[in-house]
């Protein structure tokens, strides 16, 4: 890979951060009221066991982001916090750092989303592929439908009716949260067993809700590499239908789903926030919920960025390894 | 190959039964019946709007109000939907709700459509600055996970989303999308005879981008406006289940807010969220079939092998 185009990728990445914190940074000036400052005041008023916290909260505040300072040198503190991933004291649990919330919740839904993702998008993809076979299992004509018609429905709202079915009526499964109260999250088989049974109901409803866009898309691809030259040579070389299939067929029609996925992301982790509010799991859609709710200001930006640049990160990552996938596609320039 | 002649039979009857409504009706039945997507879609559409229709000749719709009702009544004779915790007759928040939540949708996905057709024939057609400008911000937007900024949007107003600001809000994104389908189409179409021609005539290119190019772009932006339709409609109620949609508005998102915040599923109160569920399965399975069946009318070359 040429090092042009691994610049080119991180400086679109750099970019996206730094959208990111602007964006954080003006939206909540741009109506002259700072509504975070509103927000610290009133949660002064409040008064309570952390009022004194809130009063050096709130000079601190204003000590770097006091109405005295040109709004120039606001925005460059805000981004070299940012760039340190300094986002101040949560609103609502003060003297809890937001970072320090933040890096506890992450785990939670980067092993869900990471492993439902991969789940939808294998199972989508070979089903997708397997339909375009002319000796595929009648069975498989008829799961096409129903799978079609989840991925239509929003992922909470199928986990709303899991929730309802799998866990209030048969009680197979827990009605929320990442684990038996009682259990300290730990890396013991009984705790992570019991982590696992409490993630099966959300995880079971991403991954029903995305296997039809995969399968809808691979389908695509593959009907359309039919007749392709490659696949007529491989069938006059003589090769079994199974190593054309596998090796020939499928393999081409990956990369435009890798493609897909790249892009699929952002749509996902939009989904899976919503998943995690019904599930009560303890991961950073959970967290931006409570941040909501409790107008948490520090929290909800905070989120809001990590959350951007995971995306964003894993976005690059899989552009970066498309090129050892696709050898047409070298990045060199002509 | 059958198959093939009557689709072009159906379509060039079409412009000629202009006038008579019957043999319209009889050409558009019978790409219907080639076409079940498309037909279940609207149907499934109508049966809400119907809903929708009949509700607001037959009940009173204050009882959408909190607090116009007994609490957390089942269903009875008097009231079909039963009542939430907060009093409100939930078959008049149905007939009250659905609307306005397809209002927020349609509303931002034809804003939607409309910004990103723009902004995609002109990126298309004058190339250059523009194109690198507008293309470099759809495709980094599309990759940003769309419910992050507007959540960042939606927590600066004040007491929760109104519905014309849930619709500002939902709208600040949903010209992403179309902008990158409609420009590829665009691009293709500049380089067809037709538009050869109409630029060897001298017909100025603003006048072949207006007459010629989008009346051959349509059937591409009515089938993205579907898609917008429903993207909006699934962002506006992810921010209302996420808290951000104001208290007041009676919307099917607001009454999923109230169902999680109040556990209503655990507490077994099953009116209250079977409603809104299955109006707002009945609402995405028809949006996806119109999509499938509207792609299959705008692109031909993508119909599936019988």
């Amino acid at each position: 890979m040429n090092t042009d185009y691994l610049v080119k990728r991180l400086g679109l990445f750099l970019l996206i951060l730094w959208l990111a914190s602007t964006v954080n940074f003006f939206l909540p000036r741009l109506g002259g009221q700072d509504p975070i400052r509103a927000q610290l005041g009133a949660q002064a008023a409040m008064g309570g066991a952390s009022q004194v916290g809130m009063k050096d909260m709130i000079a601190e505040y204003d000590r770097r982001f006091g109405l005295d300072k040109p709004l120039l040198e606001q925005y460059l503190t805000y981004l070299g916090d940012t760039a340190r991933l300094e986002f101040n004291f949560s609103m609502a649990a003060y003297p809890t750092k937001v970072v320090d919330i933040i890096w506890r919740s992450l785990p939670w839904t980067m092993t869900l989303l990471s492993v439902t993702t991969l789940l939808a998008w294998t199972i989508g993809t070979m089903l997708g592929a397997l339909l375009t076979q002319p000796n595929t299992p009648r069975i498989l004509h008829y799961v096409l439908p129903p799978i079609l018609t989840l991925s239509a429905i929003p992922f909470f709202l199928l986990g709303l009716l899991l929730i309802y079915l799998l866990g209030f009526q048969l009680r197979w499964f827990p009605l929320a949260g990442g684990y038996d109260q009682g259990l300290l999250p730990a890396l013991d088989p009984r705790v992570i067993a019991n982590m696992v049974y409490h993630s099966i109901l959300p995880a079971l409803s991403i991954i029903l809700a995305s296997i039809g866009f995969w399968t809808l898309g691979m389908r695509g691809v593959m009907i359309s590499t039919h007749g392709e030259d490659y696949l007529l040579f491989a069938e006059a070389k003589g090769l079994r239908g199974r190593t054309i299939f596998l090796r020939y067929a499928i393999r081409n029609a990956l990369l435009p789903q890798l493609t897909a996925l790249a892009l699929a992301l952002g749509n996902i982790v939009s989904g899976a926030v919503l998943v995690e509010v019904i599930f009560q799991y303890p991961g950073v859609g959970s967290l931006l919920y409570q941040a909501i709710r409790s107008s948490d200001f520090f929290m909800i930006q905070g989120v809001v960025f990590i959350v951007i640049v995971a995306i964003g990160f894993a976005t690059l990552v899989l552009d970066l390894i498309y090129p050892a996938l696709d050898p047409r596609i070298s990045y060199t320039r002509r | 190959m059958a198959t093939t002649i009557t689709q072009e039979q159906a379509l060039s009857e079409l412009p000629a039964t202009g006038g008579r409504l019957s043999a319209l009706a009889t050409g558009a039945f019978r790409y219907m019946r080639r076409n079940p997507e498309l037909l279940v879609g609207l149907c499934l559409l109508l049966a809400l709007l119907a809903f929708v229709v009949i509700g607001h000749a037959l009940v009173d719709l204050d009882k959408a109000r909190p607090l116009s009702t007994r609490a957390l009544q089942p269903p009875s004779s008097s009231l079909p939907f039963g009542s939430d915790k907060q009093g409100r007759n939930l078959l008049a928040v149905m007939i009250v709700g659905t609307p306005q939540t397809i209002e927020i949708g349609i509303t931002a996905g034809v804003i939607g459509v409309t910004i990103g057709t723009v902004l995609a024939l002109v990126s298309a057609f004058y190339r250059g600055a523009a194109d690198v400008l507008i293309r470099g911000i759809v495709d980094i937007g599309l990759t940003i996970p769309g419910l992050m900024v507007l959540v960042t949007l939606a927590m600066n107003v004040r007491g929760g989303l109104s519905i014309p600001q849930m619709i500002a809000v939902v709208a600040v994104l949903a010209w992403l999308f179309p902008a990158r389908v409609i420009r590829a189409q665009a691009l293709s179409a500049r380089e067809r005879a037709y538009v050869a021609v109409a630029r060897l005539s001298g017909m100025p290119r603003r006048v072949i981008i207006v007459r010629e190019v989008l009346p051959n772009l349509m059937p591409y932006i009515v089938a993205s406006l579907v898609g917008s339709v429903s993207a909006a409609v699934l962002a506006s109620v992810g921010l209302e289940v996420l808290g951000l949609g104001s208290f007041d508005s009676v919307t099917i998102g607001m009454t999923l807010y109230w169902v999680i915040y109040y556990a209503a599923i655990i507490n077994s109160w099953w009116w209250w969220w079977i409603p809104p569920i299955v109006i707002i399965i009945v609402l995405f399975t028809g949006l996806f079939l119109m999509a499938v069946g509207l792609d299959e009318f705008a692109n031909p070359r993508l119909r599936r092998r019988a």
